[in-house]
């Protein structure tokens, strides 16, 4: 029995996208979320006349805005609810948990949150439950910690919603909502045959079989006539400056001395240029025409930068179509 | 009996073509995953690249986790010279309702939507969790799953369905994919363990790759690319609020009021490809859209067969025009949702001619 050929391995990294997105709110989430502080639950009266919990500042329904805020318990009934046996790492509880939707009392409609019970025998729709206040809260639906069953009956406070002024002494205007989600990123079949020949001090291209440009880096696919780049050819080493600009700002954790010039770099048989740094010239002696060549560091995976090859300068004809 | 038109021209879908759908496609770039399905939709209708008349997409950043990723499988499309292109970060569905209203424009003739999903490259349940609202729901972290699950509880609760009869909705899918080669599940699949109950894994899309591609043209032009092309007789999208809690989650108001708008209730339909990708959905849809035993539901498989995300509601789409183009539908419902639980839904209706 033969081996099948195994596929080309390809490469693969971690790739980690973190946002603190930081969010204003309005005079609306504003006061709920500064009232969750404070462990005052408010709400938003619609067009309707119906109670919502949580508050947003325009009518679902009609769109008109509304700002008359009203205070409900902390204590409510589930309206439906789903049994997370296996929590995910940024959820509200590290042990098995109920989603549950909860209608607090005095309210019209319900808040999404978890709900900490110790298995789903003891969840159903209709019970009644009661905010857990979390220990540290700063203005944030995580000030309610989760819910947790209550066997009291409807809050008397709060046989329907009480009108509430929404103002509270250092009101929270913003919120930072934090978000990591990871990825493990691969190049695909053409980028990780360039990466993998850089590594080699080779630059690859891949050629269109339909207008025989040759693209570097290739992506797999010729932009011009919409199909498969798989004609792999090696370009360079040595090329011509094509374009290029004077960089005066340093960017922030580059170790390179401003000002220094960055350059489009049409490689030997390419029919697209590349973009890298210009080293070992001063900078303002570079030129368009310049031919340069890349130079690797030691154990570097790809060019650190481009010097001068010594060559005379390239005709303008010559690299005229690539700039 | 002749169409009556409700719009300024006719427009069908005269092509459609998918990938085939796995759990992982490492070792292609998402050009290179799109780039063939695009050869093929082209090539069965003989046009070129450079003959289309407007280019929409539908794909998610936040899948690939890399910013302006949709702009790469430009490539595969033959972007130069410059061509005139859109593209939502949605559904290929509503893409290919972009497409429409530009052909209805008169400024095009003819479209090509494509729509692709990588979702192997992270976690998708956690992703879908960035489309929630970022103040109430988002630093929760309820992932799509959950979601789901409590609106199956809601249906369980109101009488509508049971966990048997969910997992006989998955069962049907994945039998009916056994004739779908570009499905991803197929056959018998072991209902497995809750996921987050009452849903258990039969109850739950597959996590794959993908990318799918439809032509739309208008009028004569339709009828010389297609022998029987899948007039877009209607279409229509509507959104409700994004509170949970503020939804009747047993019902879906805003399918039902986008099928009233695209005529599906102005005749009998034969087919339904509805985007539900969690089995419960399919009990909310069916009842919005007042689909009885007679109409054949999902006959490709449907969403829990395979579910490329921002693809999936597109394959809808494509595959009840291909049942017309086929001759095996005379009038379909197709389907698109976006957002949790059934939130955005667009609804159009396919009709082929009769001779």
């Amino acid at each position: 029995m033969t081996a099948a050929a195994s596929p080309p391995e390809v490469l693969r990294a971690p790739l980690v996208v973190e946002f603190p997105f930081t969010r204003s709110l309005g005079p609306v989430q504003s006061a709920f979320l500064t009232g969750l502080r404070e462990r005052v639950v408010l709400g938003v009266t619609t067009s309707d006349g119906r109670v919502m919990v949580p508050p947003v500042e325009y009518d679902p329904v009609t769109a008109d805005e509304i700002r008359d805020l009203v205070e409900v318990a902390a204590t409510g009934t589930v309206t439906t609810w789903a049994w997370n046996g296996d929590p995910r790492p940024a959820q509200p509880l590290a042990t098995p948990f109920a989603w549950v939707l909860v209608r607090l009392d005095g309210a019209d409609t319900a808040i999404l949150h978890a709900l900490d019970a110790p298995d789903p025998e003891s969840v159903a729709t209709g019970m009644r439950v009661r905010i857990r206040w979390a220990t540290d809260r700063v203005g944030a639906i995580t000030d309610i910690a989760c819910f947790e069953p209550a066997d009291a009956p409807a809050d008397p406070a709060f046989p329907q919603a009480a009108p509430h002024d929404g103002i509270f002494a250092d009101a929270v205007t913003g919120i930072v909502a934090e978000a990591r989600l990871d990825y493990t990123y691969s190049p695909g079949r053409a980028q990780t045959a360039y990466i993998n020949a850089l590594s080699e001090r080779r630059t690859v291209g891949e050629r269109c079989p339909s207008c025989h440009k040759v693209y570097v880096p290739p992506r797999g696919a010729c932009p011009t006539c919409g199909v498969a780049t798989t004609d792999r050819v090696e370009v360079g080493p040595a090329g011509t400056v094509t374009t290029y600009c004077i960089v005066n700002i340093k960017a922030r954790n580059l170790d390179i001395d401003v000002p220094y010039v960055y350059a489009h770099i049409a490689l030997d048989g390419a029919d697209l240029a590349l973009h890298g740094r210009i080293g070992g010239i001063p900078y303002d002696q570079v030129r368009m025409g310049l031919r340069v060549e890349p130079v690797w560091t030691e154990g570097g995976r790809h060019p650190d930068h481009y010097r001068p090859t010594g060559e005379p300068d390239a005709d303008y004809d010559v690299y005229k179509e690539l700039i | 009996m002749a169409r009556t038109s409700r719009h300024a021209r006719d427009v069908a879908v005269v092509a459609f073509a998918q990938s085939d759908h796995r759990r992982n496609t490492d070792e292609l770039s998402e050009v290179e995953m799109v780039m063939p399905v695009l050869h093929r939709v082209l090539a069965r209708t003989g046009l070129k690249a450079g003959e289309i008349g407007f280019t929409c997409s539908g794909s998610s950043d936040y899948l690939a986790g890399r910013a302006f990723s949709f702009t790469m499988t430009l490539d595969g499309v033959g972007a130069w010279p410059p061509i005139s292109e859109s593209h939502v970060e949605m559904d290929g569905a509503w893409a290919l309702y972009e497409a429409w209203v530009k052909i209805q424009t008169g400024e095009a003739d003819t479209a090509l939507v494509y729509a692709y999903g990588k979702s192997s490259p992270g976690s998708v349940r956690d992703v879908m969790t960035r489309q929630l609202d970022p103040y109430y729901l988002a630093p929760l972290w309820p992932d799509s799953v959950a979601l789901a699950a409590l609106q199956a509880r809601a249906l369980i609760d109101a009488g509508e369905t049971d966990e048997r009869a969910l997992a006989a909705i998955g069962a049907r899918s994945r039998a009916s994919a056994e004739t779908n080669p570009h499905a991803q599940l197929k056959g018998a699949v072991p209902q497995g363990a809750y996921q987050v109950a009452p849903l258990r894994t039969g109850d739950c899309p597959p996590v794959g790759d993908g990318a799918a591609a439809v032509i739309l043209a208008a009028g004569d032009v339709a009828r010389g690319l297609c022998e029987r092309p899948a007039w877009i007789t209607g279409i229509d999208h509507r959104i409700e609020a994004h509170g949970l809690g503020l939804r009747d989650l047993t019902d879906s108001v805003s399918t039902r009021i986008a099928a009233e708008q695209a005529g599906v209730f102005e005749g009998p339909v034969d087919t339904a490809e509805l985007h539900a990708p969690f089995s419960s959905q399919e009990v909310v849809l069916r009842k919005a859209l007042g689909l009885g035993d007679e109409v054949s539901v999902n006959p490709s498989g449907g969403a829990l067969a395979a579910h490329p995300v921002m693809a999936a509601g597109l394959i809808r789409i494509g595959e009840a025009a291909a049942r017309i183009h086929r001759g095996e539908s005379d009038r379909a419902v197709a389907h698109a949702t976006s957002g949790p639980c059934l939130q955005q839904n667009l609804v159009a209706v396919l009709e082929g001619d009769r001779t």
